[in-house]
């Protein structure tokens, strides 16, 4: 592609990248801006397509310093690496990062990319790798990812086993407006993993109690106090576990967890009247939801533990229904799964454009229930497979859809051939005459410099006569050669008069040589113009000429290959799909049969307390008959 | 506490039942391979689409023909674009309503390419329009003509477009 040296308008680069700081305001590179433009809309595939092209092109210029992209190539590397990143590339994405480490850039840019870097190995698992790049981080670091380093080193260490690293950190981190809770809590997991129990309490009591508005500092709170609450149950501190307990809000993320875990906690004081409250709140809950099932069981209990067997029974009884009807779900679900329905329903697009697609799964007829997937969707590795599959199924569209063009670029090259190839024998004729037309008239037109240039150092009079007087002259000498030989009486007056008609003529052509040199200049550069406006149309026509083949010459190679290379894709994604989608749903299957087990095992017991229930009850009944 | 307790018990106490599970048969090892070979076939793809965009180029847009646009918009938080219709030499050539995702790319400095097409070389004329809301609800909608010249090589335009606003012309374009 030809690139024209920036030369125009300016464009702000209004927002410092999402993704990467900016080191220069304004944009200079259109298809650097391309590339954002499709990054800012999550198109990293499209993003990576142009700006990878553009930073090869870059990369084999000659003169890179004159290319529009010299003002943003840190930038665009490292956004690259950035995009890949993002697009789940990490192979990539790391070795991208590192050349930004190892160039010669800017301190802000070098400690983002080890960063990035440092990032990309914890996801990856390597800490002793992530901990090293953290490490190279030194100087001015961009203000926007300061909290994010710390928190990531103290991760890091906390990932390592190695929680009494993190506690400096982390404590420091308690200020931060994006980590303070975040950090709070995880200084709570680094005591509890440095075996200082007392200091967990104490800092998972202070993490339980951080006043902030934010849907996720509010969760990461109500998960203190939940962990808190548990340690103290395993403690046997029964009363103690409940305030943490009931601090929790009924309406978050870990409310069915707090509430089940509160009326396991007076159930083992033996307040069983207390544990009714908090399980028949949970059992109104998604069924679905394993704390809910649970409560189902443990509501009877307590029920019976109040010697109240007749609602025992009955709640039971509901248990028993609810158990065997998702029983029947999940075999359903499990059926489905097996069928390859859920792989299909993943991949719907209708589904994916909503944010809670994973949940409106469920709306969707032969589907399994996702509602059992949750915990499993969650998980890192499930996330990781899931993402694979749906960029898999993206990019078989993508592969599918350029596999069909190659047809219309076979039949578009074909139409062209089949138009021009009769045409071009004539065209070629026709071109060979004005071609040695021109070259005639490019001759004629260098003699007549070359005749201008010598008349300018050695004046030529002659030269200059007009067609006439050239006549004129050619007569005159014809004449004078023939009075030579010739003996007449009137010989002396007749070359008289030849000198005079000589002497008037050489008069006229000295005298306004001048003049006829001037004017002559004046016609050769008007000539020069007309010789221009020639050699331009032939020039054009010669590129005409050019375009008219290369619009079907040359093109079966490369759509050849390309077609292979297409074909040969295609095979490998569809392969691949066939293997992430196995895995998707041997991993859902797998989690799906966990839960049908214990639920089948709950089943077994709600009919069999159901039973005893009864029995309790009918024999309570018989004795308050005889009493 | 009956069995039935200790069993629910342990069960709670352990971090939540279905806290994780993975199947037995796949391994950490399978899912890192494979999340390895997806990675592969990303590139290989990329790769694909990066010489298919050079045959087409070649194809369908050759240089000597090649005109290419590009929208970028200024900042201002006065005026929200809606759409954009681009014609040369009279004939429409492209006319595009925003999502609010693409609006918001060019918020953050993106650049978008509206139109690539084919015209002959020499003189032309451009129309830009652009329509679109200010904030207290007015439509606001300009139209600009511009003329640009077409050589053998291929041809960027760069129109940025801004609202009344900012005291400047709401549609500049300029080569690239």
């Amino acid at each position: 592609m030809f690139r024209a040296p920036f030369s125009g308008i300016g464009l702000l680069l209004i927002a410092s990248l999402a993704t990467s700081p900016s080191h220069s305001d304004e944009l200079k590179d259109l298809y650097f801006g391309e590339a954002l433009y499709y990054a800012h809309q999550g198109y990293y595939f499209e993003a990576l397509e142009r700006l990878d092209a553009e930073v090869d092109q870059h990369a084999g210029l000659d003169e890179p310093e004159l290319d529009t992209l010299f003002y943003h190539i840190d930038d665009a590397e490292f956004s690259l690496g950035d995009f890949e990143l993002r697009y789940r590339m990490h192979h990539r994405a790391g070795r991208a990062i590192r050349a930004v480490l190892e160039g010669a850039v800017d301190e802000v840019v070098r400690n983002d990319a080890a960063y990035r870097l440092a990032r990309i190995h914890f996801q990856k698992g390597q800490m002793d790798a992530a901990l090293r790049a953290l490490d190279r981080i030194d100087g001015k670091i961009p203000e926007g990812i300061r909290d994010d380093i710390e928190f990531l080193r103290a991760n890091v260490y906390l990932a390592q086993e190695k929680p009494a690293e993190s506690f400096e950190v982390l404590k420091r981190l308690q200020g931060s407006d994006s980590y303070g809770g975040f950090a709070a809590y995880n200084l709570g997991i680094a005591y509890l993993q440095d075996g200082q129990r007392q200091a967990a309490i104490e800092q998972l009591d202070r993490a339980g109690q951080i006043e902030n508005n934010d849907p996720a500092e509010l969760a990461i709170r109500d998960k203190a106090n939940l962990v808190l609450g548990t340690i103290l149950l395993e403690d046997g501190e029964y009363e103690r576990a409940m305030p943490y307990l009931n601090r929790v809000r009924l309406d978050g993320p870990f409310s069915n967890q707090a509430l089940l875990s509160a009326g396991w906690a007076s159930l083992s004081v033996e307040n069983y009247e207390r544990a009714v409250v908090p399980w028949s709140i949970l059992a109104e809950r998604e069924v679905t939801d394993g704390a809910t099932q649970e409560a189902m069981l443990a509501l009877p209990y307590a029920y019976g533990k109040l010697d109240i067997h007749g609602r025992a029974a009955i709640f039971y009884g509901r248990a028993l229904d609810a158990f065997g009807a998702e029983v029947d779900k999940l075999n359903e679900s499990i059926e489905t799964i097996r069928e390859g329905k859920f792989l299909d329903a993943l991949v719907r697009e209708e589904i994916r454009k909503d944010k809670d697609w994973v949940i409106r799964l469920r709306s969707l007829p032969e589907t399994p229930e996702t509602y059992y997937l949750m915990e499993l969707l969650a998980t890192h590795d499930f996330q990781t497979g899931l993402q694979n599959y749906l960029d898999l199924a993206d990019l078989r569209k993508k592969l599918v859809s350029w596999q069909s063009s190659f047809d219309s670029f076979d039949d578009m090259v074909t139409i062209r051939h089949d138009h021009y190839e009769p045409l071009l024998p004539d065209v070629d004729t026709t071109f060979r005459e004005l071609d040695s037309r021109l070259r005639l008239r490019r001759e004629q037109h260098k003699m007549l410099v070359r005749r201008r240039d010598d008349l300018l150092t050695t004046p030529r009079p002659e030269f200059l006569a007009t067609r006439e007087e050239q006549a004129v002259l050619a007569r005159i000498e014809l004449i004078e050669e023939k009075l030579k030989d010739a003996s007449t009486p009137f010989e002396g007056a007749l070359v008289q008069r030849m000198r005079r008609l000589k002497g008037l003529l050489t008069w006229t052509l000295e005298t306004e040589y001048h003049d006829r040199l001037t004017q002559f200049d004046q016609n050769l550069r008007t000539l020069d113009e007309a010789m221009v406006v020639a050699q331009t149309q032939y020039d054009e026509f010669v590129r005409s000429r050019q375009a008219a083949t290369h619009s079907f010459e040359g093109y079966e190679t490369p759509i050849s290959r390309l077609r292979g290379r297409v074909s040969e894709a295609i095979q490998k994604v569809d392969l691949l799909m066939k293997r992430q989608g196995r895995q998707l749903e041997i991993v859902a299957i797998d989690e799906l049969m966990a839960r049908r087990g214990r639920l089948e095992s709950y089943r077994d017991k709600a009919r069999f307390a159901l039973a005893d229930s009864y029995d309790r009850a009918t024999q309570a009944q018989a004795r308050s008959e005889v009493q | 506490m009956s069995r039935l307790i200790r069993t629910l018990m342990l069960l709670l106490l352990a971090g939540g039942p279905f806290a994780t599970s993975v199947a037995q048969d796949i391994s950490g090892d399978d899912m890192r391979s494979l999340d390895g070979q997806v990675q592969e076939i990303k590139s290989d793809v990329l790769s694909i689409a990066s010489e298919l965009n050079n045959l087409e180029e070649r194809l369908l847009y050759p240089s000597n023909t090649q005109v290419a646009l590009f929208v970028a918009i200024e900042d201002d938080e006065d005026f929200r674009l809606d759409a954009v219709k681009i014609e040369i030499d009279g004939e429409l050539a492209t006319h595009h309503i925003y999502s609010y995702k693409e609006l918001e790319a060019l918020q953050k400095g993106g650049v978008q390419r509206i139109y690539t097409g084919n015209v002959p070389t020499g003189d032309h004329q451009l129309s830009v329009t652009m329509i679109g809301m200010l904030k207290n609800g007015t439509e606001f909608n300009k139209t600009d003509q511009f003329s640009f010249a077409k050589g053998v090589e291929p041809k960027a335009l760069g129109i940025t477009l801004a609202g009344p606003g900012l005291g400047k012309s709401g549609i500049q374009v300029g080569d690239w």
